[in-house]
């Protein structure tokens, strides 16, 4: 039974980094660079909800969908003012400017809204249900049933939407697809903030368990771990990526005796190095998409 | 403008191209040798952590700027370098001992890195250093026989040639001579086959290849190098602390160094330490950009993560040669003039590469 709630628990997590880790994918399917700030962009989303929310007094829900907008725009600008100027140069060159904003973000972060951990209540708050002696919070049902939603909703959207299509025909191939009239630059800004607004409703959903501060940005360098073990360019790879690591997390915290002290820190970080190790190709991926030497 | 006329094939290789380039770096050597005469012991301190910061930056440089592999947690290899060299001053072993030792373990540790990623690219390589980064904090905390854990590890200043580590200016020239040691270092093994063989990866993997580059065993000897000179700026910093505590060695100071080098000049050895002079005054510079901003801002602690973020964000969109790249253009700008041109150094347009097979 302990087994099951520790699962229950982890899968919960394990949402979060699948849905930072969906951000990843996305932008790397599409241009083949790598955000590394996107754990930024989940902060961020984190302290605008509790500036609507928590400070003006808004609604849940519509603090939620506004925040979620917001970030979105912002995703967008993003894109199209600094990062399609170094479009084509050296993988380098991305993961440091992404790197640089993410420390821009965080550092404005810290200036606008200060360094004091922040809390705003939300209708999940404190409450819990029990189903046959497992005790599951409201919280992290809030996770789970919000990541099925968004999941649903963006298959949805790249199956069905006219502009799904044409972001997946971008992303197999930006030349074929700029023949057939789709606008690339256009659509590759729209997948940056589909991706700012993804990691903007992890950042919402989560904001409850971890309070709002600036550390939060660090679960960007574990969702590294659930992207990887999916398959980098695999979408259902990146959620299924994430709960396996989110359990593993869980698992690795509660047996710590069985294992080595201070496990539990690491866990995220050992499965994708031996991952990278032993099958670098990730769980879901279609093709061979890492080159080997 | 200066045109040399060659009529050796040893000039092709000179560390010197020629009388000026002596002339100059000479002076340098001089100046650097003269300085204690003028600053005192806080200047000698800022200038010996500029050359501390340098030798690690030629560590790195040589990974990434030479052989186009990007390590986001280098600071292991600081920590590396800095406890095995505290441990093995605790334990008894003289200064002139422990330095090679600290070196080898460095140059192990980097191969051992360095083997099981090999396979990895680009981005993956990236996360993939970074977590090992965030590991290796982790073992310096954990592994308290050897670190001392989160207590920290004092390091004890031995005699050496007579002198204390406790003299700013004694600690000063070992620093110079160690940084002076290691740029000759660097330029020779970078001129060496195995140095071209490092450009020829950076520039093209499958050309390097072709002609006969063994891509694994190379890739691995660059980590190694560049492992053992981070090692050894990793035992000078610890003189420098003087205290090590796990916490020095985490991901900012990773990226510390990669700021280093990309506002330096990636793939220049000069600018490892326009970089190092950049990073190691950064500080000073923010607290000046404090005092002019309003109190509202200036005394926020998120201003330094911000500034630095800008700072490489600047560097990365507008100058991603560097200081040394900037130095170069005036340098021509002059031993042309009046016919200088701008295209002379305009980015090339390139198309995006594919790492899809």
């Amino acid at each position: 039974m302990q087994l099951i709630q520790l699962i229950i628990d982890g899968v919960a997590s394990g949402c979060i980094y699948g849905l930072v880790a969906l951000g990843f994918v996305l932008i790397y399917k599409a241009t083949e660079t790598i955000n590394f700030a996107q754990g930024d962009i989940l902060m961020l989303g984190a302290f605008v909800a509790y500036s609507l929310i928590g400070i003006i007094g808004m609604d849940y829900l519509t603090g939620f969908a506004l925040t979620v907008l917001i970030i979105a725009v912002f995703g967008f600008f993003l894109d199209a003012v600094v990062v399609r100027q170094i479009i084509g140069q050296p993988a380098f060159a991305t993961v440091m400017l992404t790197i640089g904003l993410g420390f821009i973000f965080r550092g404005f972060a810290s200036i606008y809204w200060g360094t004091d951990i922040f809390s705003f209540s939300t209708p999940f708050s404190g409450k819990i249900t029990e189903f046959n002696g497992l005790i599951i919070s409201y919280v992290n049902l809030s996770i789970i049933v919000g990541t099925a939603i968004l999941m649903s909703a963006l298959y949805f959207f790249f199956t069905f939407s006219k502009i799904g299509v044409a972001m997946r025909a971008s992303s197999e191939n930006q030349l074929a697809a700029y023949y057939m009239g789709i606008p690339v630059k256009f659509i590759f800004s729209l997948i940056w903030s589909i991706s700012a607004g993804v990691a903007a409703v992890a950042g919402v959903l989560l904001a409850p368990i971890t309070l709002v501060d600036t550390s939060i940005s660090l679960i960007g360098l574990k969702a590294f771990a659930a992207a990887v073990l999916g398959g980098f360019g695999s979408i259902p790879g990146a959620i299924v990526g994430g709960i396996i690591i989110g359990i593993v997390e869980q698992l690795c915290g509660t047996y710590e005796n069985y294992l080595f002290e201070g496990v539990r820190e690491i866990s995220a970080y050992l499965v994708l190095i031996l991952t990278l190790i032993i099958y670098p190709r990730g769980l879901f991926s279609d093709k061979a998409e890492v080159k080997k030497v | 403008m200066r045109f040399i006329f060659k009529t050796k094939y040893s000039q092709d290789i000179n560390i010197a191209k020629h009388n000026g380039d002596r002339f100059w770096y000479s002076l340098l050597i001089l100046i650097m040798v003269a300085l204690p005469l003028v600053l005192d012991d806080f200047y000698l301190g800022e200038i010996s952590y500029i050359c501390i910061l340098s030798i690690a930056g030629i560590g790195l440089m040589i990974l990434s700027g030479y052989t186009g592999l990007a390590s986001l947690g280098h600071a292991a290899f600081l920590g590396v370098g800095a406890y095995t060299h505290a441990f093995l001053l605790t334990n008894g072993i003289p200064f002139y001992a422990s330095i090679p030792i600290v070196i080898v373990v460095s140059f192990l540790v980097g191969a051992a890195i360095g083997i099981p990623i090999l396979r990895l690219t680009g981005m993956y390589l990236a996360i993939a250093t970074l977590a090992l980064g965030f590991i290796a904090e982790h073992v310096f905390i954990k592994w308290e026989h050897f670190t001392g854990g989160n207590r920290g590890l004092p390091v004890p200043q031995p005699e050496f040639l007579g002198m204390s580590f406790y003299d700013s200016v004694f600690f000063y020239y070992v620093c110079l001579v160690f940084l002076i040691a290691a740029m000759f270092a660097a330029i020779n093994i970078l001129r060496s086959p195995t140095g071209r063989a490092f450009v020829a990866i950076r520039d093209s993997e499958i050309a390097a290849q072709s002609l006969g580059v063994n891509l694994g065993l190379y890739k691995a000897l660059s980590f190694a190098i560049s492992g053992a000179f981070t090692g050894l700026a990793g035992a000078l910093l610890a003189h420098y602390i003087g205290y090590l505590a796990p916490d020095i060695f985490n991901i900012f100071l990773s990226l510390t160094l990669l700021l280093l080098i990309v506002v330096g000049g990636m793939g220049s050895l000069h600018g490892t330490v326009f970089g190092a002079i950049f990073v190691g005054f950064l500080p000073q510079l923010i607290a000046i950009c404090r005092d002019y901003l309003p109190s509202s801002i200036g005394s926020q602690p998120g201003l330094e993560p911000m500034l630095f973020g800008l700072i490489l964000v600047f560097f990365i969109l507008y100058e991603p040669l560097g200081i040394y790249g900037r130095w170069m253009k005036i340098k021509l700008f002059f031993e042309l003039f009046p016919t200088y041109k701008r295209q002379t150094f305009k980015k090339q347009k390139v198309f995006t590469k594919s790492d899809r097979v």
